[in-house]
């Protein structure tokens, strides 16, 4: 009776027997929230665009009041909700970036202005600033020598 | 002076008296379904503080008081008081209890910290250096998310595999004399990892040591497999309960039956969106100073054997990509007439 | 007709993420920083611009766009200015998204706290 399993072994049959995610909801979820996120800054582009604001103007704005949506959703303790709604519907969209940065900038008021809403803030955000720079940093670099070169 | 029965077990021969016991639970722990057998629901989860940690501290301080007033006795007479939580450095234990004045001994077991203080208090109440002794633990939701997991206001899901930390405190008052459910064998557990590295996993990485530790504690004993009335986990959750059932089942431990979880009876889980089931040091805790103790001080449970399970890793382990160290550690509880 | 399109496009980009988060248990955190360096490489490509041109907002508005906007404004400094562009223009180009993500995430830190949910 007594089973001797290995590590692997042990890893292996847990995640077999665990609960599962609803994959297909989860994917239903995200694509219905992350729709409904684009379109509402679609309409915003579109009427910024029909107000005669030159296009890369407008898209800018959007993505303004983007950020300023998804921040205001957080600091409401609404944003939490539609995530877990959501998933990566919620994540993806450059409001969830904004969450990423208001949620523990919130979270870390007590620990003071300075180490707790000013470091903190980037707990989540940081990674993709610094990764986003750094790959824009090395695309340009590349994108320089192919066309000295060419 | 108590005798030892193999290398985790000891019987303790005067078996010391759980006198007086109290828990205090959050809003949500109090909606579910052992809500009626804790002495206070709060409401507010910053319990009328300034910050969760804060609110964690208080809710120590408060159930020690409870527990105080429920044994008849003063701070002056408690000898030593054994506790523990879920944050760094344990500051809700060491805030909670800082203007006690009692000798303090702060422990981290993770979630497995109820039944460890116990084990401590009534091994210093067997051993004559103390006539009551407190065991107390607590965690917080919210300072356990900030500390463990992301900042609450973060939009991610929740695996399904993962649990929901119990915010709340419980705590018992073990003393030499008097009637009431007694403790009659400790077995201390041993780290045992079985290569989980998931975080939101729990359950399976705690399932092996709470398998090792109650195939020790009856191995050693030579108790019968239906001795007690209920042989009870700490906070496996659904799946690694169903996981320590199949584990016990191999070692030959027949008590499938009896083996109950605290974190599948905290949360009406499907309701309630907890996914597993309850966890942290609370869970135990409360589910043992609420409804556990009540039903043994009734004698609608007789005999019982309290399993507290941890996980003993760190953010900082988990970042490093090292699996999760469990331990279990259980206490045999029993109405003596 | 505008609208579906960006309903379409920023709904396929979302549920690319939800698979990688289901499938391969990457957190967040990752799957954002995967998508903006992914952002980049498909901007500087002239892949994703191709996509920004249908999809409107539902191509920029998904955190891929901002890696295709640091991508943009890279190209269009190195044009300008050599390699120097390269440090100038990601930033530059990125400037509004990271300091109204700044601003505001530092104003509404100020007004409101955390808040335990789900108390049923």
């Amino acid at each position: 009776m007594k089973k001797i399993r290995t590590k692997q072994e042990y890893v292996e049959w847990t995640q077999k027997i665990a609960p599962k995610t609803h994959k297909l909801k989860n994917m239903i979820m995200a694509f219905i929230t992350g729709g409904i996120i684009c379109t509402i800054g679609q309409v915003i582009l579109s009427l910024l665009v029909k107000a005669g604001m030159v296009k890369e103007d407008a898209a800018s704005l959007t993505t303004l009041l983007m950020i300023f949506l998804g921040a205001f959703l957080t600091g409401i303790n609404v944003y939490d909700d539609i995530g877990r709604i959501g998933g990566a519907g919620a994540a993806i969209p450059v409001t969830g970036f904004a969450n990423s940065i208001v949620s523990p900038a919130m979270e870390y008021k007590k620990e003071g202005y300075i180490m707790g809403v000013g470091a903190k803030m980037f707990l989540i955000a940081g990674p993709v600033l610094v990764y986003g720079i750094v790959a824009s940093i090395a695309a340009g670099i590349l994108y320089y020598i192919f066309t000295i070169n060419v | 002076m108590g005798t030892r029965l193999g290398k985790q077990t000891l019987r303790l021969d005067s078996h010391p008296v759980i006198q007086a016991w109290a828990s205090i639970a959050g809003a949500k722990e109090g909606n579910g379904p052992m809500g009626r057998y804790f002495d206070e629901v709060i409401q507010d989860e910053y319990f009328g503080e300034k910050s969760f940690e804060k609110a964690e501290s208080k809710l120590i301080r408060e159930t020690l008081a409870k527990i105080l007033m429920k044994g008849n006795v003063s701070a002056g007479d408690i000898q030593y008081i054994f506790a523990g939580d879920l944050l760094n450095q344990c500051i809700a234990a060491s805030y909670g209890v800082r203007e006690s004045e009692i000798p303090f001994f702060g422990l981290y077991g993770a979630c497995s910290t109820m039944a460890e203080s116990m084990i401590l208090g009534s091994l210093m109440v067997e051993g004559g250096f103390a006539e009551r002794t407190v065991c107390i633990t607590s965690s917080h939701f919210c300072s356990a998310e900030k500390q463990f997991r992301f900042p609450l206001e973060f939009g991610n899901q929740r695996p399904p595999t993962s649990q929901w930390t119990v915010t709340g405190s419980g705590g018992v008052l073990v003393g030499n004399s008097g009637s009431g459910p007694r403790i009659v064998h400790v077995t201390t557990g041993k780290i045992v990892d079985m290569g989980i590295t998931d975080a939101n996993d729990m359950g399976s990485a705690m399932a092996p040591a709470a398998c090792d530790t109650i195939t020790a504690h009856f191995t050693e004993t030579g108790l019968a497999h239906d001795y007690y009335d209920m042989v009870i986990t700490g906070d496996l959750g659904i799946h690694g309960k169903n996981i320590c059932k199949q584990l016990l089942e191999e070692n030959g431990i027949l008590i499938q039956e009896i083996l109950e979880d605290c974190g599948t009876m905290i949360y009406d889980t499907e309701v309630q969106k907890t996914n597993c089931g309850g966890s942290g040091c609370a869970c135990s805790a409360v589910i043992l100073a609420g409804y556990l103790l009540d039903k043994l001080s009734k004698k609608e449970l007789n005999k019982i054997l309290l399993v507290c399970t941890g996980a003993l890793h760190s953010p900082s382990s988990i970042q490093q990509g090292e699996s999760i160290p469990a331990i279990a550690h259980a206490v045999g509880i029993e109405m003596i007439s | 007709m505008e609208f579906i399109r960006a309903f379409v496009v920023g709904g396929l980009i979302c549920v690319i993420g939800q698979i990688l988060i289901d499938l391969t248990k990457l957190t967040p955190a990752r799957i954002m920083v995967l998508f903006v360096v992914a952002g980049v490489v498909l901007g500087i490509l002239g892949i994703y611009p191709a996509l920004v041109e249908w999809g409107g907002a539902g191509a920029t508005v998904p955190i891929i766009g901002f890696g295709n906007v640091l991508a943009k404004g890279v190209i269009e400094d190195v044009d300008k200015k050599g390699l120097l562009g390269a440090f100038s223009g990601g930033v530059r180009a990125g400037s509004v998204g990271i300091a109204a993500a700044v601003f505001f995430g530092y104003i509404m830190a100020l007004l409101s706290k955390p808040k335990a949910k789900n108390k049923n």
